[in-house]
């Protein structure tokens, strides 16, 4: 009992983080159907952001809020460079650019900074833990799991509440007719961006802090993750988005702790493999984005 | 209002639309109709900046507009409800009526919200509801309501009475008989050519891509020549 409340603390808290990434490919996914393969980039250039500025011996106060700036930064340029000349092409056009991008991130970062693993110092209590009862929280899950509890209601404030967030949903479910009441396709695709490199810079923050290093190809773990935990929700479901995150982080830590000695290294590949039987049985994902209409 | 001069627009080398001219004086209310496949929707759409014009010009107010996108259109004032509806099914009535003005300040989005729900009592019976679940008839007025959110200076519609109960039907044509007592400039697509030709100023048959045929009501229904238009579907 108790080594499974544990398990769940943790697979929450790395779950939070997918549920982010997630969120952030989902947005992009529900305004322009594309699927953004070079999502992780956010995050590598928010990594080398970092080890620029804990060269400098900056403090992770102002670390953290420089990783999220660029990462919006980042998204917001890299639609204006790339996916702005995609619009409207075929998904397998917008999905090859998004392959693209990945790849000239990263032989930028290749080119221009080192191909080897660059560290940075991370917060000391990252690795603090606390406990209550028999159990044994790390303050660093905490921390992930209040402030993406806290990121998620401002998102769902933001989209529910906000007219930017009801132009979102509204190019979401039917670009053309969002054009029709005057929604500017534009500015609700820079904002999808923008919003998308906000929450990819949360996370970000977190995976960053955890690893504490990043390489020109750090992107691709938080993508895969980021990808799969949309897909697992249900493509196009922001809700799905964050359910499959939770699911994937959980999923992770369960099978990890609970698989025999000699299988859990494979841990990663079970996971592909449940993965793929999940779309064997339910190719839409776990939500169903539906779009029908009565007569 | 609205001068439509040798439009003509293609998917891919077929020509939908082939040299279509006409006007919508500001207070008129203009019916287009045809049998199905005439290319009524592509000429709304063409207009509405959903579709490129290969050839031709659209000026709307004495302005330029051919090649505008809809967000642009919009603003200047004109509004289409587009075929088969398309109401944001996962938002609620109220939501779907927002942005429907989200061109407009809050203040007079608000008041018009006040106003939508005078004009259409059915929609304030399902204010919270997730516009999914209203009936055809309702989704009809509700994807009407929404583009009159804009102010329109223009509405068009396209085949406002498509799929809907005759009784509905009656409701719809209802409402377009008080939007022209209100003075509103409208463009109607319907395939029910005898109601629409009672309902309009003066209407235009569209056959095969082509506007063929232009009058008052009167002078349309008299022409044995368009009697597969008011059958509909026959094709040319």
């Amino acid at each position: 009992m108790i080594e499974l409340l544990q398990n769940l603390i943790d697979g929450l808290g790395r779950g939070s983080i997918y549920a982010l990434l997630a969120l952030g490919v989902a947005v992009i996914f529900g305004v322009m159907h594309l699927l953004n393969f070079a999502h992780g980039e956010l995050i590598t250039v928010g990594g080398y952001a970092a080890y620029a500025a804990s060269n400098q011996g900056w403090s992770w106060y102002v670390i953290t809020p420089l990783i999220i700036v660029c990462a919006v930064g980042a998204s917001l340029l890299i639609e204006r460079i790339a996916f702005s000349r995609v619009r409207g092409a075929s998904d397998f056009t917008l999905l090859l650019t998004s392959f693209g991008v990945h790849f000239v991130v990263s032989a930028i970062f290749l080119l221009y900074v080192s191909a080897s693993v660059k560290t940075f110092s991370r917060p000391r209590w990252v690795t603090n833990t606390y406990s209550v009862g028999s159990l044994n929280i790390e303050v660093f899950d905490t921390v992930v799991i209040v402030v993406t509890v806290i990121t998620l209601l401002a998102t769902t404030w933001l989209l529910q509440r906000t007219m930017f967030g009801l132009a979102l949903r509204g190019a979401a479910a039917d670009f053309d007719t969002a054009r029709l009441m005057g929604v500017k396709s534009d500015s609700v695709i820079r904002g999808a961006f923008a919003l998308s490199g906000l929450l990819a810079g949360i996370a970000g923050v977190f995976w960053l802090m955890r690893s504490g290093s990043t390489t020109p190809s750090a992107g691709i773990d938080p993508m895969l993750s980021g990808v799969l935990a949309a897909l697992i929700g249900g493509l196009g479901s922001l809700r799905g988005a964050v359910l499959g995150g939770f699911v994937l982080g959980l999923a992770e830590v369960l099978l990890r702790s609970r698989l025999p000695d000699g299988i859990a290294p494979l841990t990663d590949g079970v996971v592909f493999v449940l993965i793929a039987l999940l779309f064997i049985f339910r190719p839409q994902g776990l939500i169903t984005v539906a779009h029908a209409e009565r007569v | 209002m609205l001068e439509v001069a040798g439009l003509t627009t293609k998917y891919g080398a077929i020509s939908a639309l082939r040299d279509a001219t006409l006007t919508v004086g500001s207070g008129e209310v203009i019916g287009l109709i045809g049998p199905n496949g005439a290319g009524k929707t592509t000429l709304l759409n063409s207009v509405a900046g959903l579709l490129d014009p290969a050839a031709g010009s659209i000026s709307f107010d004495g302005v330029d507009v051919t090649g505008s996108s809809p967000e642009k259109l919009l603003r200047a004032g004109l509004a289409l409800v587009p075929e088969h509806r398309r109401i944001f099914t996962d938002m609620t009535v109220e939501e779907n009526l927002k942005i429907g003005g989200i061109t407009r300040s809050a203040a007079d989005r608000a008041s018009d919200l006040d106003e939508m729900a005078e004009l259409f009592p059915v929609l304030r019976d399902k204010w919270t509801t997730a516009a999914g679940f209203l009936s055809g008839g309702e989704a009809q007025q509700l994807a009407i309501a929404r583009a009159l959110m804009s102010r329109p200076k223009l509405l068009m519609m396209d085949e406002p009475s498509l799929g809907l109960a005759p009784i509905l039907v009656d409701v719809v044509f209802n409402l377009i008989a008080t939007l022209r007592e209100q003075g509103r400039t409208l463009l109607v697509v319907e395939q029910n050519a005898t109601r629409m030709l009672a309902a309009s100023d003066r209407a235009y048959v569209l056959r095969s891509g082509e506007i063929v045929a232009t009058g008052t009501g009167t002078e349309l229904s008299g022409r044995d020549d368009l009697f597969d238009t008011f059958v509909g579907g026959a094709g040319a």
